[in-house]
């Protein structure tokens, strides 16, 4: 009992980023954010965080002064939402360009006008083509679990690059769950301290980020890339480590549940990919073979993964987003990766965009509609009467 | 062990009455008392004081996969008996579901006791009594706490009470901790 803790997800994200030992956090609260930066200030007066918390006046200026931090060679977080995030635009592509392993905590909320403050996942969609790699948690214990990881492997010198783990506003942020918390020790033994593979160094001084002509800038992102394929074997190799250490484990691009023998598989993230479980439970009850598969990570994108499951099942997207013009990004992502190499059915639902609740009930009537030949290829669930 | 089905439970009270303290003291206290899967949320939206919120709870012998809202709760409870002039709180509430009511009436003062379990108890009594207050209003969630054993056999009052202590210090706890033990003794059920 003693190493259980009971607490909302940003409490718990709190309590991760610190165990992390950060040297730095610089942040600026937003909702339904706020409660993170919060827990991370509190630990700040106790003394548990024993690093530097820079208050700032802006969330671009907190991302700048987190790139600055981790540019000298320190172990960096911060966390933010929606308009916040949309502010760090420009710094969120200078960390990933620097190869900067800042870490940080967006919690999916809605992108205004018309105002609201819960869970929709276009926030980070948008933010898709920066170069982070991005985590969709969908319980606590996830956001615990992965946040910890989530260092090991931004700095780890095959991937060195920014990661973001997402998880949706309320729903997840301001839930409290139980959650296993590992001592400082062990956390320590699997997450030694920062390597950088550069940093700036008042007594060595080298200058970064001057002109770059066009064949190397070329190549700069070739590398960029290359490491986000890194990254895909890494994930795996965290989670089993993870899992032999502490016998938790939510998969590593993808989570499977159900899947192998199944006609029909579920594709959703975030806490619609928890709710997903319900609903898969209860279809297969009435006899109807289907299974999950949670994307655990947007970028790097599970591409070979989903061929795969692909080949002997029809796959069903939900997107709690929407790219404007076309249609929700995970739908694209998973057709893409499909093109030329499969013949399997794709349908795509948008659901849950405002904070709309998804219930079990509505992933399988979404479902259903599939199964019984009655859907288009694109559906906005609860709008056009499904 | 066989498994206990899922409890969902619906707290309704007015920002500031402490509805979503009391929904986590409530399921830290039922993970204490060996139920492995439990859930506390707010009703997802900009609470005010004094306005009418709502608080969730999900108690289950296995890790919870639910991240919906609660739509047909097993208990429903109610910290501020004018919330019902305003809120249908039955609305959902299962057959054969419990309503625990802070009020000083008696169950069978409540036209649907033939129809639910209902619960009452005068909470906002033991608060003041207690002096549980802050700005000077009562704040009656360890009050609430302490009548919900003896409506749900899933949480006992020795885990609510460990709960109050760690939540609150010295002369604080010992208030809430004995707040918790006075409603327990006079809740009034009609079953």
């Amino acid at each position: 009992m003693n190493n259980i803790m009971i607490d909302t997800g940003n409490y718990i994200a709190a309590k991760a980023a610190v165990m992390a030992q950060p040297e730095v956090v610089a942040a600026y609260p937003i909702t339904p954010q706020t409660t993170l930066v919060e827990g991370i200030a509190n630990y700040h007066e106790t003394g548990e965080f024993k690093g530097e918390y820079i208050c700032v006046e802006s969330e671009h200026s907190a991302m700048a002064a987190c790139i600055g931090a981790s540019a000298t060679g320190v172990r960096t977080f911060t966390g933010t939402s929606s308009h916040g995030l949309l502010l760090m635009h420009e710094m969120l592509h200078w960390a990933a360009l620097a190869r900067l392993p800042v870490i940080m905590c967006n919690i999916n909320r809605v992108v205004g006008p018309g105002w609201n403050i819960w869970a929709d996942e276009n926030d980070s969609i948008s933010q898709r083509d920066t170069g982070w790699i991005q985590f969709y948690c969908s319980s606590n214990q996830e956001i615990f679990d992965t946040i910890i990881q989530s260092f090991k492997l931004g700095e780890d010198k095959k991937v060195s690059l920014p990661v973001m783990i997402n998880y949706n506003a309320f729903i997840l942020s301001h839930t409290s769950m139980p959650v296993y918390i590992p001592n400082q020790k062990e956390v320590d033994d699997f997450l030694p301290k920062r390597k950088p593979v550069w940093n700036l160094d008042v007594n060595n001084p080298i200058t970064f980020g001057n002109m770059i002509l066009p064949p190397e800038y070329e190549r700069v992102r070739k590398e960029m890339q290359d490491s986000q394929e890194n990254a895909k074997k890494l994930i795996k190799d965290i989670s089993k480590e993870w899992k032999n250490k502490f016998g938790r484990y939510h998969g590593d691009l993808l989570e499977y549940y159900k899947c192998e023998d199944s006609d029909y598989i579920l594709l959703s993230m975030g806490a619609i990919g928890a709710e997903s479980k319900v609903a898969i439970n209860n279809l297969r009850k009435k006899g109807i073979k289907i299974g999950l598969a949670r994307v655990r990570t947007f970028r790097p994108f599970p591409k070979e993964e989903i061929l795969k499951i692909s080949k002997n099942s029809d796959l069903i997207i939900i997107d709690r987003n929407i790219s404007i013009g076309m249609e929700g990004a995970l739908f694209s992502e998973v057709k893409a990766s499909l093109f030329g190499k499969s013949d399997s059915k794709v349908y795509g639902f948008i659901a849950g965009l405002g904070g709309k609740d998804v219930t079990f009930q509505d992933i399988e009537k979404m479902c259903e509609k599939v199964i019984n030949g009655k859907a288009n290829n694109m559906e906005w669930y609860g709008i056009e009467g499904v | 062990m066989s498994i206990r089905p899922l409890i969902e439970i619906s707290l309704h009270g007015r920002g500031g009455q402490g509805a979503v303290t009391a929904a986590n003291l409530l399921v830290a206290a039922a993970l204490e008392d060996g139920n492995v899967g439990v859930q506390a949320f707010p009703f997802f939206g900009a609470e005010r004081r004094g306005a009418p919120v709502r608080a969730f709870a999900r108690i289950s012998d296995e890790e919870i996969h639910l991240r919906s809202e609660i739509y047909n709760p097993d208990i429903v409870i109610v910290l501020d008996e004018s919330i019902m002039n305003i809120v249908d709180v039955l609305k959902g509430l299962k057959e054969n579901g419990t309503i625990l009511i802070n009020t000083r009436k008696k169950p069978s003062d409540y036209i649907f006791s033939n129809k639910y379990t209902v619960a009452t108890v005068d909470a906002t009594g033991i608060a003041l009594k207690n002096e549980i207050l802050v700005g000077g209003i009562p704040v009656v969630n360890t009050p609430i706490l302490g009548a919900i054993p003896r409506i749900l056999d899933r949480v006992t009052l020795d885990s609510i009470k460990n709960n109050i202590k760690s939540k609150w210090k010295s002369d604080l706890s010992n208030k809430n901790v004995k707040a918790a033990q006075e409603s327990f003794d006079q809740v009034e059920v009609n079953q």
